[in-house]
């Protein structure tokens, strides 16, 4: 059973209230009187505090904030009342202190109203984009000269660190890269199929299987795993490493976090992108041909020698030639967003977000313009 | 006795230094010289940009204004490929560790040697790798464990090792005690005396401990108000009549660190006595 505070108020004659406070007075028996405090009406003489028989700062508060409010006097309080008391009013608290976290704070947020703080809000947000530009491209060209010198020193290259990102990223990425194109590939054809049965042209998915995983969606969804499982890892790897100070170690040892760390995950991007995209839309026209054989009742091999006479070589060619380019981007966005970790863990996350983001994103964008670009110089 | 004219030219020379971040000034005007073969200590309040000197000093924060050199050097931005520069000539040790968390320590340590002085043979870089771990207080089987599996005390002396990987002639230590239980600290201190002692090597040193201050530091710079206020020894500097650096000082865990010297100088003295007896 919980004990609650309780008051009792006495009415003098000339309309002044005094209360007197009984019970423990602490944070978990005040939540029923503080309504009932607050509700009481007049003048307010005084509050006595001889029948409280506990009291810690949230008692003290409210007894606090009763006399402030009313010009009450308080009476009959313990000593550890009267010590509690005065730690609230914050007689003792540095005076310098708060006075400067106060101004501080009040000066930022009473000072605007909210449309300019939404202009403002607005502004920073459009240079924080500008600044962003800047920055990536102060990056590539950090990347790019960094790239020069390894040229020139090629013995200075990591190699170890270059097939350790191999493994990771591509390797790695076999088994759930084939998984998904081959899955991919059954929706393909067997939608294909259905739609195509209307106009009586089922034979056409060969053509939309073997033309779609080799042009678009073979390296597309490639790039979107790669940008989930690496663009990721790169982001989250190099930011954490930011924070514990080991790239700050890096370079006052004198090795350049540009070659020890960019340089290999960016090279393995550029390497593995056109081999997995490749292997990806191998495994979608494979995933094609096996729903085909009870879709359609096209025999397996039947299909595979259909597609070496409907797909041009040059539709190859489209998904070899944007592969590096989408490894290139999300390796860049990964390790710049990475390399921009600053303060705490959180970042590390939001980075990372945004890595992806924009890796997914700048690919999509430059997979339609490619896929304009390409039709309109005839490899359509 | 010795003005810094007639001694060596000094480790570091920071003049003028001015870091700004944003509208926040952080350093303005700041002088500091490290002579060689001391032990000086930094102090000053949080927030007045002690790490921030540090990272000017070793090329990791590009100033807006000063000039910086360390042993006898100008340091840039990044070494040049191939070449061996002042970067070879000191370690630093952060504040917690900054080992390289996907190599072991023994190839922690090795990465400055590989850096540095390919020429250095597998076999004859994994032999220093490991008297260096011993060096630094470490137990052998240390070396083929990775930082994780270290505890906080064991990753600051492996970082210390990593440090002394190429007997620099200069050491930062950013914070070395901080998080360290009292007697992991004393010992961290003796080893920081003792290693200089037979090294050495000039000792940069940032910290907060004033145990470590009065026990190792011949030297203690003051930070404060966006400057280096003052230099000296200890009772130099409670000779001056700042009001930072007598609470400093002077406060009860500046007491409490004195009066804690004294009783070891004293026992100090004692065993020296019976041994003479």
């Amino acid at each position: 059973m919980r004990e609650w505070a309780d008051f009792t108020t006495e009415t003098a004659k000339d309309g002044a209230i005094s209360i007197a406070l009984s019970g423990p007075l602490c944070v978990s028996s005040v939540g029923r009187i503080d309504t009932r405090l607050r509700a009481i009406e007049g003048q307010v003489e005084a509050i006595d505090l001889t029948k409280v028989e506990d009291f810690d700062t949230v008692g003290a508060w409210i007894v606090v904030r009763l006399s402030e409010e009313r010009g009450a006097k308080i009476t009959g309080g313990s000593e550890k009342a009267t010590r509690l008391i005065a730690a609230v009013r914050g007689d003792h608290i540095d005076e310098d202190l708060t006075d400067q976290t106060s101004a501080d704070a009040s000066s930022e947020a009473a000072a605007r109203g909210w449309p300019s703080r939404t202009v403002q809000k607005l502004g920073s947000i459009v240079t924080g984009y500008l600044e962003g530009i800047t920055k990536l491209v102060g990056f590539l060209g950090a990347l790019i000269i960094a790239m020069g010198a390894l040229i020139a020193h090629p013995r200075r290259f990591r190699i170890i660190a270059l097939v350790r990102q191999i493994q990771l990223s591509g390797v790695g990425a076999l088994p759930i890269v084939g998984l998904m194109s081959f899955l991919i590939g059954i929706v393909i054809a067997q939608q294909g199929a259905v739609q195509l049965r209307q106009f009586g042209a089922e034979i056409y998915t060969v053509n939309l299987t073997g033309r779609l995983s080799m042009r678009e969606l073979g390296i597309l969804m490639t790039a979107i795993m790669f940008a989930g499982r690496s663009g990721s890892s790169f982001a989250a790897q190099i930011g954490t490493m930011k924070l514990t100070e080991e790239i700050d170690a890096m370079r006052t040892i004198g090795v350049s976090p540009m070659e020890a760390l960019v340089v290999p995950r960016i090279v393995a991007a550029l390497l593995i992108m056109p081999l997995l995209g490749f292997y990806a839309a191998v495994l979608a026209i494979i995933g094609g041909a096996f729903i085909s054989m009870f879709a359609l009742d096209i025999p397996f091999f039947t299909f595979l020698i259909r597609i070496r006479e409907v797909v041009p070589l040059h539709d190859i060619w489209v998904g070899l030639i944007k592969a590096p380019l989408f490894g290139l981007i999300i390796a860049l966005a990964g390790c710049y967003q990475g390399m921009q970790v600053q303060g705490n863990s959180e970042e590390v996350g939001l980075r990372t977000t945004v890595a992806v983001v924009q890796g997914i994103f700048a690919v999509i964008v430059l997979d339609a313009f490619f896929a304009v670009f390409f039709t309109e110089v005839g490899w359509g | 006795m010795n003005t810094p004219e007639t001694q060596d030219e000094p480790a570091v020379v920071v003049e003028g230094l001015k870091n700004v971040f944003g509208s926040h000034v952080v350093h303005e005007d700041l002088d500091l010289t490290v002579r060689r073969g001391e032990i000086l200590g930094v102090v000053g309040g949080s927030g007045t940009g002690k790490s921030v000197l540090l990272r000017s000093i070793i090329g990791l924060q590009p100033p807006a204004a000063g000039h910086i050199e360390v042993l006898g050097g100008e340091v840039a931005e990044e070494r040049d490929p191939g070449d061996i520069d002042v970067r070879s000539r000191w370690g630093v040790l952060f504040q917690g560790g900054a080992l390289f968390s996907t190599l072991t320590v023994a190839e922690n340590i090795e990465v400055p040697l590989r850096e540095f002085h390919p020429e250095i043979g597998d076999e004859l870089r994994r032999e220093i790798a490991l008297y260096k771990i011993k060096l630094a207080g470490l137990p052998e089987d240390a070396a083929d464990k990775f930082p994780s599996e270290l505890s906080g005390g064991m990753r600051k002396r492996a970082g210390l090792a990593r440090a002394l990987a190429l007997d620099p002639e200069l050491l930062f230590l950013d914070e070395p005690t901080a998080g360290l239980d009292p007697i992991g600290a004393a010992a961290f201190d003796e080893l920081t005396r003792e290693l200089q002692e037979t090294l050495g090597h000039t000792v940069f040193l940032i910290t907060h401990d004033l145990d470590t201050l009065y026990e190792i530091c011949d030297r203690v710079a003051v930070l404060a108000d966006k400057r280096v206020i003052a230099v000296g020894t200890i009772p130099e500097l409670l000779a001056l009549d700042h009001p930072w650096i007598q609470e400093y000082f002077n406060g009860p865990r500046g007491r409490a660190a004195q009066s804690a010297q004294r009783r070891a100088k004293a026992k100090a003295m004692d065993k020296i006595r019976k041994a003479g007896a």
